[in-house]
């Protein structure tokens, strides 16, 4: 019986002493900046870059119609990301049906956000031709509207070609929000601000992808260094694809390509 | 959640997700509509003052008071509408030189300089006898609005006269500049197939004749009723007459503009088919188009043809000008918001309907809408509008 008991207390002890070893090194993780865990590297060489812009690189980003399957983890790793508030879209994912007789059927119902799961019940599904998903974001374009409109100079493009917002100066004016050919901006109703997508610059000023990107389970989403000839980006815009842009008559010359644009989409 | 921009409905078709919100709604109406009646009505005093339109004499002052008048409130819509008023002066101090929108301040602040100096000069004569007639706080102010000098000379009237006309020689384009400007504000939008046509400005311009000259005639007449004095037939008469002329070649040019995109049929036109016989087709057609174009045209024609008996002419001139009045409203509106109501998807439009209570709502546009002629009233107890309550007017004013 003595011995049973024994058995018991050491068992006791052993547990009270895991419990607080745990307790410490959970402490200890919180504690820790996140940067201290040394996430890899994510865009080859972007931790050896310093000063204010990124100057060696050329980036872009590629989304593959071919490849997304419309799961809606983008948007919620983006609304995740940025607390984007309801009814406003930094990112968004449509949803296209064509039918036989080559009728077009757009929607995007909460942007995407709860990924399609059910059907459109308004197109028969024996007459359906085909069906795709086109995720859409910041064109991050090389000539933007929204900088030229930007009456004080809020909205501006960094030397590195990302187009960024400064909350601190925008008045909300929303000039750039009517010029924007992609409708991607909006005013946010807590910053009282434009908004937009960033392609997450922050994630890649510490060289990790953008969160869409590093969710997609498909790999539709891409991004990287076009000045990198071994990266994925640099390869697929330099090989034989069907690579196209959104609305390349406005002259805004986006740095956003998709692979296998149909005709139909806007 | 409830943002800046106001929540609209889908109403056929597919709109991008983010262009279910009306971000320039009624203070964006507003804000052409009041610079037009601002350019409108400075173009009638230079019809006096520069022009020598010798029959507009009795309204050429008043013109131009009403015309500050308005300009005091243009701004208001904007900064009820900015979601960050308190940093609207960024616009000046640190301007972007690409924005159509960063140059307004500047623009409006010259044209503000040069009518207050017009209606000072115009008004000088006038504030010394008034000055010499009054005392205490009055006498002080009509001191300062005399610009310090008393000097009544005719030496002194006659460089008067030289500075006036050149200030409402220099008015007039600045007007136009003011005007023409805010129109290209939205003309310059090349993502708006609505917005994106160089006739934009000119159609702006000419709206802003028309609708200045409406409101002149208007508050002008509704005054005299008040105070139970004789209306100046003549002037209406000729006031009639430019309103036609500007008239046709605004509603003129409204037609070509849609007329060129019918025309055109460029991949655009499919959009703006959609939108005209969509979500505009009564705010447009029935309202803008017919009830208050064909109309007043055709009133306004007849008014001119034909020399009516001085009763008709004091029912036809003010309810034709109101109707213009309302004309140049929905055009704003049509332009403004029937511009945000088709979505850059190119296959989809939503429905807008304002609220009374919202920030950017009915009410506030209304109140707007009263504050300009509540400055006029206290404008009036300062600056005699009318010749006859002038007490130098037995010699005729500057100008």
């Amino acid at each position: 019986m003595k011995d049973i008991q024994a058995e018991i207390n050491k068992g006791r002890r052993a547990f009270i002493k895991k419990v607080l070893e745990g307790t410490i090194a959970g402490s200890l993780l919180l504690v820790i900046p996140a940067g201290a865990m040394d996430i890899p590297e994510q865009i080859t060489g972007m931790r050896e870059e310093d000063g204010p812009f990124i100057k060696k690189k050329k980036f872009a980003f590629i989304v593959d119609i071919t490849r997304c399957i419309g799961c809606g983890s983008c948007c919620v790793a983006d609304k995740n990301e940025y607390n984007v508030p309801d009814g406003h879209y930094r990112t968004w994912v449509e949803r296209y049906v064509i039918d036989y007789d080559d009728n077009v059927y757009v929607d995007s119902p909460n942007g995407g956000l709860d990924g399609y799961q059910v059907p459109r019940e308004d197109v028969p599904e024996a007459n359906v031709r085909d069906t795709f998903f086109v995720p859409k974001l910041c064109n991050m374009c090389e000539k933007p509207s929204c900088v030229q409109v930007c009456p004080v100079g809020a909205t501006y493009q960094t030397d590195d070609g990302f187009v960024l917002i400064d909350q601190k100066r925008c008045v909300a004016c929303s000039y750039c929000v009517q010029a924007c050919p992609y409708s991607v901006r909006f005013i946010n109703p807590v910053t009282k601000t434009a908004d937009k997508c960033t392609w997450c610059y922050h994630r890649v000023r510490k060289g990790l992808l953008p969160a869409c990107v590093n969710v997609c389970p498909v790999q539709a989403r891409l991004f990287g260094d076009l000045n990198d000839r071994e990266s994925q980006v640099y390869r697929i815009l330099h090989e034989p694809h069907v690579i196209s842009v959104l609305k390349p008559g406005m002259g805004n010359k986006p740095s956003l390509h998709y692979v296998g644009l149909r005709r139909e989409v806007v | 959640m409830r943002g800046l921009a106001e929540t609209a409905t889908a109403a056929a078709g597919y709109a991008f997700p983010n262009d279910l919100h009306i971000h320039w709604s009624l203070m964006i109406v507003l804000y052409p509509y009041i610079t037009g009646i601002v350019a409108g009505a400075f173009i009638v005093s230079s019809l006096y003052h520069v022009f020598k339109i010798k029959s507009l004499e009795p309204i050429a002052r008043f013109s131009l008071v009403f015309a500050f008048a308005f300009l005091a409130c243009a701004t208001l819509p904007l900064l009820n509408h900015l979601g960050h008023p308190e940093r609207a002066f960024n616009m000046m101090v640190t301007p972007s030189s690409t924005s159509a929108m960063a140059g307004f301040g500047f623009i409006y602040s010259a044209y503000a300089i040069v009518l207050i100096l017009e209606i000072l000069f115009i008004y000088r004569p006038t504030m010394v006898a008034l000055k010499d007639m009054s005392t205490g706080f009055m006498q002080k102010l009509y001191n300062v609005l005399a610009i310090g000098s008393d000097n009544v000379s005719p030496e002194s009237l006659a460089l008067d006269h030289k500075i006036i006309s050149f200030l409402a020689g220099i008015g007039i384009p600045m007007a136009c500049i003011l005007h023409g400007y805010v129109g290209f504000i939205f003309g310059g939008v090349k993502a708006n197939p609505l917005w994106a046509t160089p006739l934009m400005p000119v159609i702006f311009l000419l709206s802003a004749c028309v609708s200045g000259i409406a409101g002149i005639i208007v508050t002008y007449m509704i005054i005299m009723k008040v105070k139970g004095r004789e209306v100046d037939l003549e002037c209406i008469r000729t006031c009639i007459q430019y309103l036609w002329g500007f008239f046709i070649l605004d509603f003129v040019f409204e037609m070509l503009e849609l007329f060129s995109h019918a025309y055109m049929a460029t991949h655009h036109w499919e959009t703006l088919h959609e939108l005209y016989w969509g979500p505009l087709y009564v705010s447009f057609w029935i309202l803008q188009v017919l009830v208050f174009s064909v109309i007043p045209f055709l009133i306004l024609t007849w008014m001119n043809l034909f020399r009516l008996g001085d009763t008709l002419v004091r029912i036809f001139a003010p309810l034709v000008s109101l109707m213009i009045l309302f004309q140049v409203l929905l055009m704003r509106w049509n332009v403004v918001i029937g511009g945000q109501l088709m979505s850059k998807s190119e296959r989809g439009s939503v429905y807008f309907h304002p609220e009374w209570l919202e920030k950017e709502g009915i009410l506030p546009a209304l109140l707007i809408m009263v504050l300009p002629l509540v400055i006029l009233y206290v404008l009036s107890k300062i600056f005699p509008f009318w010749l006859e309550d002038d007490p130098v007017a037995s010699e005729p004013t500057a100008g």
